[in-house]
């Protein structure tokens, strides 16, 4: 019988790059500064990790395919090292990667390393490439992340029956909440404070998304050591312990079926219930303290606290205006800025989000410091509203 | 008796108006014309033209008997890869079907009518279409900028149930160099007007219509209305006289409002005709290229059973204004125009693909299961249905001719496009099924969930690194 997870492994160290149009820096730069820091966090030798994983979305632009990069970049002693890919939740599929190996008990120690350097395509947005191989763009419509999001806002829009105008409000007091707390974070790509009428009023780029509505195309990296958790405390007082990492995929009948009503993520919903029950949460509006979720677009984020039942269905708008998900609401969400501002490096982004919630938990979360909290979630999405891949992972003291 | 079963028309949506050309062209001189002229939307070409007049004409046919299909065009969008075999491909015709392009003169539309008809005649086929399409572009202020326009034509040929019997033709050639291009090409020379007006529409048109009439032992005053390509205005005014025909007896050239559809222009000429006419009604086409082909026909009691045409005049009355000279440039590739760098991205262009996955590529057939009746467009093997899940209970099903609603929607300005911004959406089609397709022919300021839309085949990319042009089903919304 399967046991799952649930607090067999602990998190002892965790390094993060600043984000951003890193135009200083390359590939390589950005896996040494956070996996320097990381190692430095844990406390650790080198030599004490005993496999690795490496996340990168779009190798054929930064590094090349293969897990040779993190090994010929960080000089790792011919541990093993697995490359994983999995749309924008790359990042937590390497921890998923590095917290499950450990959890089974093969190794003790492990590394989980993900990094993007998207801004060395000369443009905005992301790469067009073949994601989706040779024969999508002759079946299905021209596609892009704003374009494919956007959608999902026009039927959320007209399933609950809001006008364009309170639709677009609601969704830019998400951007300014996190405009705010991205102003606080010193590594966020995007540092300044956003008026709800600058993005209203801000050009559109898929309707109806304007400009900050969409997050940030970000160079970065970022990584997280974990070791069994009966050995955490040996490493540190304070390890941040795993209690559950679960991902949905999704079938297929969102695109392709006529039930799915293209204003909600069914696999974060899915993936949401099958955490919650691994880390024994009977209430998520209750008894998570804070998350950080993948905001890439504000709608993304207004949907997901529908589809982690931080809100009920349809009514995420009152919540909003409410101020639930500010910084010191009841539920904070994003408290570095999120992808919206703290950046988007694809392959990085999952381990970004626990980085924060690893801080907070610590205490070390500095101006954006929230109090006490118990439970941090980061939920981590690849892929569409109509097709996607999303992850769930749960952390605790 | 060989004769017309059914006919089609294609007009594209957008309208430039040739004041709007002239205020940009006058330092190079006065428009030879008035009005308007309909252009192709720039992910049309003579192709996809031709596909849209033959949805039209084919609309309540039974196109599993149509075993021939000729397609007539100056403006080829491959001289190496069949034009009407993409055409049947998009139309989803059986593959025992006789395709054929005709090419090269002005009078190849009625070159291909003439030949389907003669084959139909000596039994070698039973039902064949006939397409022609053209969409010429020629040097920026040139006498062919201002006075061609973009359309397409469609005929269904065969025995029975015709609306018009095809009585008899008669043809001249002449090796008279009005325009020309040679291969490779792009753009056309035209020699001076006055000689093509003295020494060619005015010389040969009479010439053709005198040998029919001669032929058939016909007079000129039998004919409800006589259609002569002519595409100099006031040289169709004057060759009304000269034939001796009374202004009710002309049919409108189209000049003014769609151009000079090149092929498709006599073709275009005869769906309006026959739009028109009555039982008893005869008909005389006049084409013009190197010399000319005439013909005529009579037309049937079934006339008045012909419905749910779009034909010319419905085309007619869907327009929008393009508004700028400089947009049509950029839809014609005359000027290069920036799609910015993530624009010159492109897709691999995979032929194994494109021939393997056909029917679903260029003739928008998916799946249906037959255990649950799900239909499912890519193509599916394992139906997507989650409480049915059948392997390989699937049959083919077309989506192209399905009416559907938006079902979610953006309009997005990230995505590379010609013409700012890429439409897109879901579509749930009638008798189900769910697709995510680009809208085309559309004013993003209209869409709105649960909006009517049907199905257009166009152009989806052009891969010119390796000579492709790729198509797909794109989704236009219905406005009114």
């Amino acid at each position: 019988m399967a046991e799952g997870i649930r607090d067999k492994v602990a998190i002892i160290g965790m390094g993060c790059t600043k984000f951003g149009e890193r135009f200083d820096a390359g590939p390589q730069d950005l896996i040494v500064e956070a996996f320097v820091e990381c190692l430095a966090d844990a406390g650790i030798d080198k030599k004490d990790i005993q496999a690795a994983w490496w996340g990168v979305h779009m190798p054929d632009i930064s590094v090349g395919r293969g897990a040779t990069t993190l090994g010929l970049t960080l000089k790792l002693p011919f541990i093993p090292i697995t490359r994983v890919e999995n749309f924008c939740a790359t990042g937590s599929e390497a921890l998923r990667g590095a917290v499950y190996a450990v959890a089974s008990g093969a190794y003790d120690i492990c590394l989980a390393l993900g990094m993007e350097k998207l801004k060395d395509t000369g443009y905005g947005g992301l790469p067009l490439g073949g994601g989706f191989g040779y024969k999508m763009p002759l079946i299905n419509s021209n596609l892009t992340a704003p374009g494919g999001f956007a959608m999902m806002a026009t039927k959320y829009f007209s399933k609950y029956n809001l006008n364009p105008q309170d639709g677009k409000m609601m969704l830019a007091k998400v951007s300014a909440k996190s405009h705010k707390n991205g102003a606080l974070s010193p590594k966020a790509h995007l540092r300044k404070e956003v008026t709800v009428e600058q993005i209203i009023n801000a050009p559109i780029i898929a309707w109806p998304l304007g400009l900050f509505d969409c997050c940030g195309v970000s160079d970065g990296a970022a990584a997280a050591i974990v070791c069994r958790a009966d050995m955490a405390k040996k490493f540190r007082p304070d390890p941040v312990y795993v209690k559950s990492l679960q991902i949905a995929v999704s079938s297929g009948e969102e695109m392709m079926y006529t039930k799915w009503d293209g204003a909600h993520v069914e696999a974060a919903y899915r993936a949401g219930i099958a955490a919650y029950k691994e880390a024994g949460i009977k209430n998520p509006r209750e008894e998570v303290s804070m998350a950080e979720v993948h905001d890439c677009f504000s709608i993304t984020e207004a949907v997901t606290m529908e589809d982690l039942q931080f809100s009920p269905r349809g009514k995420v708008k009152e919540d909003i205006e409410a101020g639930r998900f500010n910084l010191d609401g009841a539920q904070p969400i994003q408290p570095d800025g999120g992808l919206k501002c703290f950046g988007h490096p694809i392959g990085a982004s999952g381990l970004r989000m626990m980085y924060e919630m690893y801080k907070q938990l610590q205490g070390k979360a500095d101006k954006r410091q929230l109090k006490d909290p118990k439970i941090g979630l980061t939920h981590n999405m690849g892929g569409f509203p109509s097709m996607n891949i999303v992850s769930v992972c749960i952390v605790g003291k | 008796m060989v004769g017309i079963k059914s006919y089609g028309a294609h007009i594209p949506r957008f309208r430039l108006d040739r004041n709007v050309m002239q205020l940009a062209l006058l330092f190079l001189g006065f428009a030879p014309l008035r009005g308007e002229k309909a252009v192709a939307n720039w992910d049309e070409d003579s192709v996809t033209m031709a596909v849209a007049a033959a949805m039209d004409c084919l609309r309540g046919e039974d196109c599993g008997k149509v075993d021939g299909l000729y397609f007539a065009t100056t403006s080829p969008t491959y001289s190496l890869r069949q034009n009407a075999g993409i055409i049947a491909a998009a139309l989803d015709l059986n593959t025992s079907v006789r395709a054929a392009d005709f090419t090269d003169s002005t009078k190849s539309g009625t070159a291909a009518l003439l030949a389907a008809s003669d084959a139909i005649a000596s039994g070698s086929l039973e039902s064949c279409l006939v397409c022609a399409a053209d969409c010429r572009v020629s040097k920026v202020g040139g006498n062919g900028d201002y006075t061609y326009g973009d359309g397409a034509a469609a005929f269904l040929l065969g025995k029975e149930d015709i609306v018009a019997r095809i009585e008899g033709s008669y043809s001249t050639s002449h090796d008279f160099v009005d325009r020309r291009r040679l291969e490779g090409e792009r753009l056309e020379h035209m020699w001076e007007e006055r000689f093509i007006r003295d020494a060619g529409y005015m010389k040969f048109i009479p010439e053709a219509v005198s040998g029919l009439v001669k032929k058939y032992n016909l007079t000129i005053k039998e004919f409800s209305k006589v259609i002569y390509a002519c595409a100099f205005s006031s040289a169709h005014s004057a060759l009304g006289k000269t034939l001796g025909l009374s202004p009710e007896q002309v049919q409108d050239p189209l000049l003014g409002n769609v151009g000079d559809t090149g092929v498709a222009h006599p073709l275009m000429m005869l769906v309006a005709a026959l739009e028109d006419a009555k039982p008893g009604d005869k008909i005389m086409v006049v084409s013009f290229g190197q010399g000319c082909d005439s013909f005529y026909l009579t037309v049937t009691e079934n006339i008045k059973k012909m419905k749910d045409k779009r034909g010319v005049k419905g085309n007619l009355a869907d327009k929008a204004p393009l508004g700028s000279y400089d947009k049509y440039l950029a839809f014609r590739k005359q000027i290069p125009a920036e799609v910015g760098i993530r624009g010159e991205e492109m897709v691999f262009t995979s032929f194994s693909i494109i021939s393997r996955d056909n029917r679903e590529i260029n003739g928008m057939v998916g799946a249906k299961c037959k255990q649950c009746g799900t239909p499912s467009y890519p193509v599916q093997r394992i139906c997507p249905n989650p409480d049915c899940g059948a392997v390989d209970q699937m049959e083919p099903y077309r989506f192209a001719d399905k009416p559907g609603t938006i079902f979610t929607y953006t309009s997005d300005f990230l995505a590379p496009c010609i013409d700012p911004p890429a439409s897109y959406g879901f579509i749930d089609y009638e008798g189900g099924g769910r697709a995510l397709v680009d809208f085309t022919d559309c004013d993003p300021n209209t869409l709105k969930v649960g909006m009517p839309v049907e199905m257009s085949f166009r152009i989806k990319y052009t891969d010119e690194k390796r000579a492709a042009v790729n198509y797909g089903w794109k989704a236009v919304p219905i406005i009114s």
